[in-house]
């Protein structure tokens, strides 16, 4: 008994050790969203293209991502060649232009190319509030009934698609790095 | 003149942390100003973490606390605030969580371990006495005999006598 006792605070040492050895693995930053397994918040925006107004029963019928992005975020611009390539894939994606310039938005589409199934223009972030959005870019998995099923924080790349956001549409992530690679630089102003 | 240069730039110093969050805000009463100062200090914000919305620069942090003035203004309890914003950014928003099943370990742990702690410590030291008095059962008891008394008197005496003025001048 003794003898064991002597052994404690190694014991502990170690337990400690294992666990903030793990807490330097955990990402603090990976945040699960309040609404997954939740329905879509209610909302009423317009279409960035042509302005007519567009409510939660346009997004049902499919699984889709819908993707938070703005003409200011730099990361929407290095995520965007990819988006371009899922949607070439059939993979429903729309998009949130949240807190952003109208104009400067179609600019941004007409230019870089447009993935998006269709655009909302959340000019003052009201959608954006009602998802928790703290930043640009995020990506919504919304399965066909419209219930939330993930949230993605960051740039969506082949890795994140694969990984996480592929097996919500029911495919197998393909590897399709070369032809991302491909359309990256076609998009270089 | 160094003096007030040094006064000078201290102030200047200090005003660059006051402006960090620039808006204000005008309430109806100051009842709604100190909960807003409370309620901001206790929002977390989503993007800068470990800042509240109140000292955060972050574009949220603003939408928050200009969220954060219409609901008050509009009469929303602090119970209603803290449910609308916990509904959308999740339990994470909340500096001092809610006592529920999840946190219970939170809000309770350092209690039941200061107690753990007095219990083990308390336990260890009626252990110790009673081993002491074991070793020994006369240690506590021991009176000195008349005989070491009357040598201990004699040692006292010789020591005063030798020093008698240090004596008299430590009693003045």
């Amino acid at each position: 008994m003794q003898r064991v006792k002597l052994f404690l605070p190694l014991i502990v040492f170690a337990a400690l050790g294992l666990l903030l050895w793990r807490g330097l693995s955990l990402d603090p930053k990976e945040l699960p969203s309040a609404l997954i397994g939740q329905p879509l918040p209610s909302f009423q925006l317009k279409e960035l293209a042509s302005d007519t107004p567009v409510t939660n029963s346009a997004i049902l019928g499919a699984p889709a991502l819908i993707n938070v992005w703005a003409t200011w975020c730099y990361s929407c611009r290095v995520e965007h060649p990819y988006l371009l390539e899922l949607a070439q894939q059939g993979i429903s994606i729309i998009g949130l232009n949240y807190k952003d310039d109208s104009v400067k938005a179609r600019q941004w589409l007409a230019e870089l190319g447009d993935p998006y199934r269709l655009t909302l223009a959340d000019t003052d972030g009201t959608l954006g509030l009602d998802l928790g959005v703290y930043g640009a870019p995020e990506t919504y998995v919304v399965d066909a009934q419209g219930v939330v099923r993930y949230r993605h924080v960051g740039v969506v790349d082949v890795r994140v698609w694969q990984e996480q956001l592929a097996k919500f549409f029911g495919v197998q992530g393909t590897p399709t790095t070369t032809a991302s690679t491909e359309i990256a630089s076609g998009s270089q102003p | 003149m160094m003096w007030r240069a040094g006064v000078l730039v201290v102030g200047l110093l200090m005003a660059c942390s006051a402006l960090a969050v620039i808006e204000t805000y005008e309430f109806s009463n100051p009842d709604l100003e100190a909960r807003y100062q409370r309620l901001s200090q206790e929002l977390r914000c989503p993007k800068c973490q470990n800042q509240n919305i109140a000292d955060s620069n972050a574009p949220i942090a603003k939408d928050l606390r200009a969220l954060l003035h219409t609901q008050l203004e509009t009469g929303a309890s602090d119970e209603e605030i803290l449910d609308f914003m916990v509904a959308r950014y999740g339990e994470f928003v909340r500096y001092r969580p809610a006592v529920d099943s999840k946190t219970a370990v939170l809000w309770y742990a350092p209690v039941v371990l200061t107690l753990l702690g007095f219990i083990g410590l308390g336990g260890h030291l009626l252990r110790k006495s009673r081993r002491a008095q074991r070793a020994d059962p006369s240690a506590t008891q021991a009176q000195p005999s008349d005989d070491d008394l009357t040598r201990l008197r004699a040692l006292l005496d010789t020591e005063n006598a030798a020093t008698p003025a240090t004596v008299a001048n430590s009693k003045e």
